[in-house]
């Protein structure tokens, strides 16, 4: 079983962000939600995760669906270590691999204000790829990385998908085509 | 070491200046008569009114922080809760705690008031900041927990908590003096056995100015150490949970 949207509309302050959405995600493989700032990605996003509800019409996710997610912001929290706060979404689990796979393996015992953004952005993107889940959603991954370190970050995203649905949000379609994204245009009809 | 003793001289000399220029005993006494009567540290019944007092700050200030803590969380989690207790706790924030000390005589025993008054010094404190800590918990941090999966007591554990600590320690550290205060003001007025306010009462019946400023000065002292040891047993366990 797919998640699908029936239907949906949702509006903000009597601006109507969704009107009359209706899709349906593959259960594996990868998307990606494009199109300019504003047309209503984040709030389809929100609507996915169960973050939001829509206003008419109906989200349908199976029972029992994982979710992880890379948001715009880090959400790390700040009074655990780099370390802590992998293991909370990955549990008893080795984390020092991961480190290294983003590219930060003495980072383990930093607290988030002693990273850069950059690093921030790694470590919550870590955190999303580790985290057991059936769909990985990930709201601009590479955003504030350099061009060398965005294409090992995407090599990485590409081998961690596995048998599950990415979400991808991104302006950049070069990184869906990376990918292999099936192309979502917004705003949606 | 000199600069730090400064202070202290300058104000025991203002106090033989004041007694001097009293020149009556029962109005003030002199600080060599308030000193000499610190013998009583040596007798057990003064060990006794020490411990009793404490014990009834102690069982006070606990129970008034769990009920604080408990209010706070049973006002979070329902509305209409917090439209009935909120209101009620901002009237015992503004209610003199000597009303609720005459009025509790009347239903418990003079060793029980002393807890209650140092209950109501310390419930409406701790519950206002720990409220206050819960609504302003990070709504990103709770959607992300939502979002992986987190159990409740999970996100409780890891995000509202460590949240709510810095104003829970800043409400329990501001509260620990005035719950003594309240407990010793309470026991003034119902004269329990084994007390400090009791001894502070007799000392004013028996118009013992001498031992009135003994006792008084034993309550700044007690006062005074309750606050640096809670302060530093607090700061210790926040340097835990927040690495500051």
């Amino acid at each position: 079983m797919s998640i699908t949207f029936d239907h949906v509309s949702r509006a903000f302050d009597g601006r109507e962000v969704l009107h009359d959405v209706s899709f349906a995600l593959p259960e594996r493989g990868a998307v990606c939600f494009f199109g300019p700032s504003g047309c209503g990605k984040t709030t389809v996003l929100r609507l996915l995760c169960g973050l939001d509800d829509p206003d008419g019409g109906r989200v349908d996710i199976p029972e029992g669906t994982r979710f992880s997610c890379h948001f715009q912001e880090n959400r790390l929290l700040p009074w655990y270590t780099t370390e802590e706060n992998l293991r909370l979404a990955i549990g008893s689990e080795d984390v020092q691999p991961w480190l290294d796979k983003v590219q930060l393996p003495d980072a383990a015992k930093l607290y988030p204000d002693e990273l850069s953004g950059g690093m921030r952005r790694r470590v919550s993107l870590a955190r999303a790829l580790a985290h057991d889940s059936d769909v990985l959603i990930l709201d601009e991954p590479v955003r504030e990385l350099d061009e060398a370190t965005s294409e090992k970050m995407l090599e990485l995203i590409r081998e961690s998908i596995g048998d599950r649905l990415l979400v991808l949000v991104t302006h950049d379609r070069s990184q869906a085509e990376k990918l292999g994204c099936q192309i979502y245009e917004f705003p949606l009809k | 070491m000199l600069r730090k003793a400064f202070p202290l001289v300058f104000w025991l000399l203002v106090w033989a200046a004041c007694y001097r220029a009293v020149g009556q005993d029962l109005l003030l006494a002199s600080p060599v008569q308030v000193f000499r009567r610190f013998a009583f540290v040596a007798e057990a019944s003064f060990w006794r009114c020490v411990g009793m007092s404490l014990w009834r700050t102690a069982a006070a200030y606990g129970l008034g922080v769990i009920i604080a803590c408990g209010l706070a969380v049973v006002c979070h989690a329902s509305k209409l809760l917090d439209e009935v207790i909120s209101p009620a706790l901002l009237v015992v924030r503004a209610t003199p705690v000597a009303s609720f000390i005459i009025l509790a005589l009347v239903w418990l025993s003079s060793s029980n008031v002393p807890v209650l008054a140092g209950v109501l010094m310390v419930v409406p404190v701790v519950f206002a900041n720990v409220r206050e800590g819960i609504q302003s918990t990070d709504r990103q941090l709770l959607e992300m927990a939502q979002v992986f999966g987190w159990s409740r007591w999970k996100t409780w554990r890891r995000i509202v908590i460590p949240t709510v600590l810095p104003t829970f320690v800043a409400a329990c550290q501001a509260c620990v003096g005035l719950c003594f205060k309240a407990t010793i003001a309470a026991e003034v007025i119902g004269v329990p056995k084994n007390a400090i306010g009791t001894q502070l009462y007799n000392a004013k019946i028996y118009l013992e100015t001498d031992a009135l400023l003994a006792w008084t000065l034993v309550v700044i002292i007690l006062s005074m150490v309750l606050e640096r040891l809670l302060k530093a047993a607090f700061e210790r366990g926040l340097k835990r949970v927040h690495h500051i």
